[in-house]
């Protein structure tokens, strides 16, 4: 084993640097909840880790006139002491928040759970859902890619070489909106979830459902964004029928597998279960916004 | 690459040590600085047992690297009590029969300490959801909710 | 031992006690509140190296060559070790008693010889200065294995044409003993009466099979040691264990060396439940510490914890109960196949003896089978091979109950062993308080509240025999009259507490100012390991006699000084007074010390024992749960934990030992067991995936103590640590069972599990 290096450069820039002329393999570390375990376990052989913790545009929450920016390496208990985005995107946080422990919410990012390349990763599905984008620096310069895309299979990502994620764009709430997050897990806490649902409303002036986003975690090999839960919701007043629809829509939306934490059958329904339950809360919030 | 060094305030002394890049926090502490009393159970940051706080944050030891730390903060079990005054939860704890082996205690020390500090009137369920992290397989927790009730209570004046 | 009468008496009115009964701070409490407590991990010694052990992770496979050239060669390493470098043993070296202990089998399961058995058993050892280099050298050393066919299930194991682990295995206990080799280790029957035929006069009949999975103890503290051998072939090993002495006897068979070159030095433990009553680490540390000729230190790693040490058997039952309409039970029948692992050895034996322990049945044939199969080698968790088999039993008592429609626990009310019970394994109980767990069970609050939708209650009732064995104390008397009470039993969960309390008693002096310690294997004589429950029983009786000991001491000098005869001087409180005249002024236990040059030298007591008349233990549980009927989540709402301690001598410590038997059986009940791949794999290597309960899955655990005082303790003490984990398997399935009104028989009830139940049932 060659020694690792470390360093933690304070702009984006010198990530950038380091990431392109790295030898071997450069590993961009915010919390570090993933990446210490997979390095300890000898599941990821990495040259350099490139802590970036250190620069502040990936440890801010920057309110903007038209959403909220924050920064990839932000944690759980940042973002969840944030009370703008509590109040505009509860589900978001939610998600974040459902993160392994107190210990590991002191640490663990949005960015690094959604890089990480897990399909169960608590973080995503609700961002999908709120239809953030994320904001890459690389070689060429940056460019804005929506969240659903940067998974693309487990652990592998569409990040190029010497890329990585500076920071999230939230948009503004619209009026008659709500989200929410629910996952499956067989504790109460420290479980990775076996199914998760994120689910994003906007209703009209006489509760009809105008626009929706419904994001399913850990059933498949990368979240999924499901049309044809939003189709079950958009046009109706989230009616039983609507309701059932959308359950079936996402059970039908599953391509999960058996492992140790849940059976192939098991998450196809808990899928359609959960997607009504969060459905149910976020159209209360929705309601009160 | 050579090994860095890093300087940090432990327990409120300056300390300084010598690591590598792949030594945790928690192996900082206990093969450098010869802090033992934070525990390693499973390295993963599954059981809690190596809770220290840094920065004013409750982390597991485990999932930082030594070199994170340089310039910051860290408390740990041994910084808890002053001298022989033990911290009211440390009074409780052993009051309430809240360790049989001991071995998650100073974890479980750390991280109530971290809880009372951010909310001083915890719940039950509260206090249950915060100490999730920290694994005990020998008391079935009942007794350390207590113990850290009673804490509480205490360091709100109420007893 | 001529005071026992004087002692029961006392029981009859508690108040009699002064420290007993109590619920003082645990003399080792402060050190391990402030971080200063000394575990396995945490010892050094100067020119330490560090080691680490090369594990198969292969299920079964052939070893054809080890080759250590490379790592040899690498900077750093001082040492390496394979199966070969350990003395050979003969394969009928061992211990028989309810369960076997095999020199052989263990010698192998430390270091693989000639095949590997398990995902994770332990090829070779590498000791390096540091532990980097000693992993970068251990991936170095390269192994050939011929792989075989993994058989990881009972079911598996047992059918005719499955692979065979052990050539030569021929299942013990069959008349004629079977030709053929099997994966079946053994057969053990117990019979009371003539089941078959009683099951005839039955109105009703229960019959169902049972299932559970491989758990493991869970213990927060990893295996680690440090062992030192001199040049002179002297060694010492720092370990945490639940048994200095047993590490001692185990590391001498393995290596071949006499006891008295071998001293083992205890350190705190940080749990152990049964798992810390075998050798991993330590034979390996020793070699490698000659080889390299610097102290070794080895810690294990959760994954290694988890894959290569514990867990206990996972297996199948068959539990039938037959009974009148009116709930007399009139036969029953419990057929169990227990995982061993790999190498012989399941508890299956007292599963059998322990499943129908709390009713009165003339009836009964209980039939076990040990069966190997390619995972780690079981060991010993709290009341090993009850659980299960109260599982099965407790669930078809259930069963039983619904069908009659009587309340279980009246059902068992009517059918509780009481005294002069025949037990199915043979005693005639003596005074047992399983009645009055049953009774005390039932007038709770918790069990007479009403439950919402979705919700569901179950009772179960478990029984541990206790165990006594030998145990050494030596209660010594310092010049200032304090006292330091030593004994060879680790302390696991607050024992030091409870030999100083009943020290206390005998002495008459402060809790405070005895101070109890676990000596190490030079300092006391023998003791067995703690496990059985047997500590603060067997060495809280030795140290009663140790005490007792000092004091006729004491009163020996008193009556010197006095120039009277010692029956003339009676001890209480601390202080000897003379009977006959009271021109003596009374001497207190100081005084008598600061004198002890003048009247004869250091004043001690001792007690090295093999103690009789354990006294067994009884509970019964109440769980309440709610089942989300779309998920399968199952939350506990509420859990009473009611036992027969016979004597509390800590209460609080009591309670914790009740408590934390409850949730470990929760966990076992719900979501804990090992996940293998086909293959053989181990998948759940860690805390994220191997799920014991969290502080946020459980309420509290309400106890109620229950004193029946054990007639052959001096304080009437029976035991407390291992019957509060046999019922929860079974009160928890039939709570969730009730819940949603389908039997639930196979363990663990994971939420996939229950969902597919429903489901099915739709």
């Amino acid at each position: 084993m060659a020694n690792l290096d470390y360093s933690s450069p304070s702009s984006v820039k010198e990530v950038v640097k380091i990431l392109t002329t790295a030898k071997g393999k450069a590993k961009v570390m915010a919390g570090g909840t993933d990446l210490l375990v997979q390095l300890r376990a000898g599941r990821l052989k990495a040259s350099t880790i490139v802590d970036v913790k250190n620069i502040s545009e990936l440890r801010t929450i920057k309110k903007e006139k038209n959403g909220f920016t924050i920064g990839a390496a932000v944690s759980g208990a940042e973002l969840g002491a944030h009370k703008a985005v509590n109040k505009a995107w509860p589900g978001v946080v939610e998600g974040l928040e459902l993160i392994g422990s107190t210990q590991i919410q002191g640490r663990a990012s949005l960015g690094g759970n959604l890089c990480n390349g897990s399909p169960a990763a608590d973080g995503v599905p609700g961002m999908i859902a709120a239809g953030a984008t994320c904001l890459i620096a690389g070689p060429k310069g940056t460019r804005t890619v929506p969240v659903e895309k940067i998974v693309v299979s487990p652990g592998r990502t569409s990040l190029k070489s010497g890329e990585f994620l500076v920071s999230f764009f939230l948009p503004n709430r619209p009026k008659k909106s709500g989200d929410a997050y629910l996952r499956f897990i067989p504790r109460t806490e420290m479980d990775i979830a076996v199914v998760g649902v994120g689910v994003s409303l906007t209703l009209d002036k006489k509760g009809m459902c105008t626009d929706a986003r419904v994001s399913l975690g850990a059933v498949a090999p990368t979240a999924l964004l499901v049309k044809n839960c939003a189709n079950a919701l958009i046009g109706t007043n989230i009616d039983e029928d609507a309701l059932n629809a959308l359950s079936e829509a996402a059970s039908s939306a599953c391509n999960p597998i058996d492992d140790k934490r849940g059976t192939i059958k098991y998450r196809t329904k808990v899928a359609g279960v959960l997607a009504r339950r969060a459905t149910v809360i976020a159209l209360k919030r929705a309601r009160k916004n | 690459m050579a090994k860095h060094h890093v300087e940090a305030i432990i327990n409120g002394d300056p300390a300084e040590f010598l690591c590598g890049t792949e030594q945790t926090l928690l192996d900082c502490l206990r093969d450098e600085l010869s802090l033992t009393g934070s525990k390693e159970g499973c390295s993963s940051g599954d059981c809690g047992a190596c809770s220290v706080i840094l920065d004013g944050r409750l982390v597991c030891a485990c999932l930082v690297l030594g070199v994170e730390v340089n310039g910051k903060k860290v408390e740990t079990i041994e910084g808890v009590a002053k001298g022989d005054d033990l911290h009211p939860l440390q009074k409780h704890f052993l009051q309430e029969a809240a360790l049989q082996c001991g071995i998650c205690t100073p974890g479980f020390i750390v991280a109530a300490k971290a809880l009372l500090k951010e909310n001083p009137h915890p719940t039950e369920t509260e206090i249950r959801y915060w100490l999730a992290g920290n694994l005990c397989r020998c008391t079935g927790y009942d007794k350390i909710i207590t113990a850290v009730q009673k804490a509480a209570a205490e360091m709100r004046g109420e007893s | 031992m001529g005071n026992e009468k004087d002692h029961l008496e006392a029981i009859e009115g508690k108040e009699k006690f002064r420290y007993i009964g109590t619920s003082p701070i645990r003399p080792d409490g402060v050190d391990k509140v402030t971080g200063r407590a000394n575990f396995g991990a945490d010892f050094t010694a100067n020119g330490m190296i560090h080691g680490r052990v090369v594990r198969s992770s292969h299920a079964h496979a052939k070893i054809k060559s080890i080759n250590i050239e490379k790592a040899l060669k690498m900077k750093g390493v001082k040492a390496i070790v394979t199966g070969q470098d350990f003395p050979k043993i003969d394969p009928s070296d061992k211990v028989v008693g309810e369960v076997v202990v095999s020199f052989y089998d263990m010698s192998q399961n430390v270091i693989a010889r000639d095949k590997v058995f398990y995902d994770g058993h332990a090829v070779a050892a590498v000791a390096a200065t540091s532990i980097k280099i000693a992993e970068e050298a251990a991936a170095l050393i390269e192994i050939e294995y011929e792989v075989l066919p993994a058989v990881m299930t009972v079911i598996d194991a047992m059918k005719k044409n499955a692979p065979v682990l052990h050539k030569g295995m021929k299942t013990e206990g069959m008349d004629p003993v079977p030709k053929r080799s099997s994966n079946v280790a053994s057969r053990a029957e117990l019979k009371l009466g003539n089941a078959a035929e009683a099951f005839k006069d039955a109105d009703v009949i229960v019959e169902r099979d049972y299932t559970a999975q491989t758990v493991h103890q869970g213990y927060i503290e990893p295996h680690a040691c440090v062992a030192e051998v001199s040049a002179d072939g002297m060694a010492t090993i720092w370990s945490s264990s639940q048994g200095q002495f047993m590490v001692r006897a185990f590391v001498a068979k393995l290596c071949a060396m006499n006891a008295s070159k071998i001293k083992v030095i205890p350190s705190e433990i940080g749990g152990g439940f049964g798992g810390k009553t075998k050798v991993y680490l330590e034979p390996l540390a020793l070699l490698l510490s000659r080889q390299s000729g610097r102290p070794v230190k080895m810690v294990m790693t959760r994954e290694e914890v988890l894959r290569a040490t514990g867990p206990t058997s996972g297996g199948h039952a068959r539990a039938k109960i037959g009974a009148k309409k009116d709930g007399t039970l009139v036969a029953a029948e419990l057929e169990m196949e227990y995982e061993a692992g790999a190498f012989a050895g399941s508890p299956v034996k007292l599963g059998c003896m322990t499943g129908f322990a709390p009713y009165n049945l003339k009836h009964v044939s209980c039939i076990g089978w040990d069966v190997v199969v390619n995972r780690p080698q079981a060991a010993a968790y709290r009341a090993p091979g009850a659980p299960v088999a109260a599982f099965a039993v407790e669930s078809a008592m259930d069963e039983l109950a619904d069908t009659l429609g009587i309340d279980p626990l009246e059902l068992r009310i009517k059918n509780a062993a009481v005294e002069g019970t025949q037990a199915p394994y043979g005693v005639k109980f003596p005074k047992i308080g399983c009645l009055e767990t049953l009774r005390q069970a039932k007038a709770t609050e918790h069990y007479n509240m009403p439950l919402g939708p979705n919700q569901g209650r179950g009772v179960a009732s478990g029984f541990w025999f206790n165990i006594g064995g030998q145990s050494s104390a030596s209660v010594m008397v310092n010049p200032d009259g304090t006292v330091i009470v030593a004994t060879g039993s680790p302390d696991i969960g607050g024992s030091r507490a409870s030999m100083a309390l009943m020290a206390a008693e005998v002495l008459g002096i402060d809790y405070d100012n005895i101070k109890p310690l676990v000596a190490d294997t030079e300092s006391v004589p023998f003791s067995d390991l703690t496990g059985g429950s047997r500590v603060t029983f067997a060495t809280g009786k030795a140290v009663v006699e140790a005490a007792e000991d000092a004091v006729n001491d004491m009163k020996r000098r008193a009556a010197k000084v006095w120039d009277v005869d010692i029956d003339q001087v009676e001890w209480k409180d601390g202080i000897a007074t003379c009977i006959e005249t009271d021109i003596h002024k009374p001497m207190t236990i100081a005084e008598i010390a600061a004198m002890a040059g003048k009247t004869g030298g250091a004043i001690s007591g001792k007690a090295n024992i093999n103690a009789k008349g354990a006294g067994a233990a009884f509970a019964t549980h109440i769980c309440d749960v709610e089942v989300d009927p779309e998920t399968g989540y199952v939350q506990v709402l509420r859990y009473t934990a009611v036992q027969d301690v016979g004597t509390a001598i800590h209460p609080a410590y009591v309670e914790g030992q009740m408590q934390g038997g409850a949730v470990q059986g929760i966990g076992w009940a719900l979501n804990e067991e090992y996940v293998y791949s086909k293959d053989g794999q181990l998948q759940n290597t860690g805390f994220l995936d191997y799920r014991v309960p969290v502080a946020s899955d459980m309420p509290m655990i309400d106890t109620v103590i229950v004193e029946v005082p054990n007639p052959g303790h001096p304080y009437g003490v029976r035991g407390v640590g291992e019957v509060p984990i046999v019922p929860p398997l079974g009160a928890v399935a039939n709570a969730v069972s009730h819940a949603i009104g389908i039997r639930m028989a196979d363990l663990p009830m994971s939420p996939p599990k229950i969902l597919a139940t429903i489901d099915a049932a739709d």
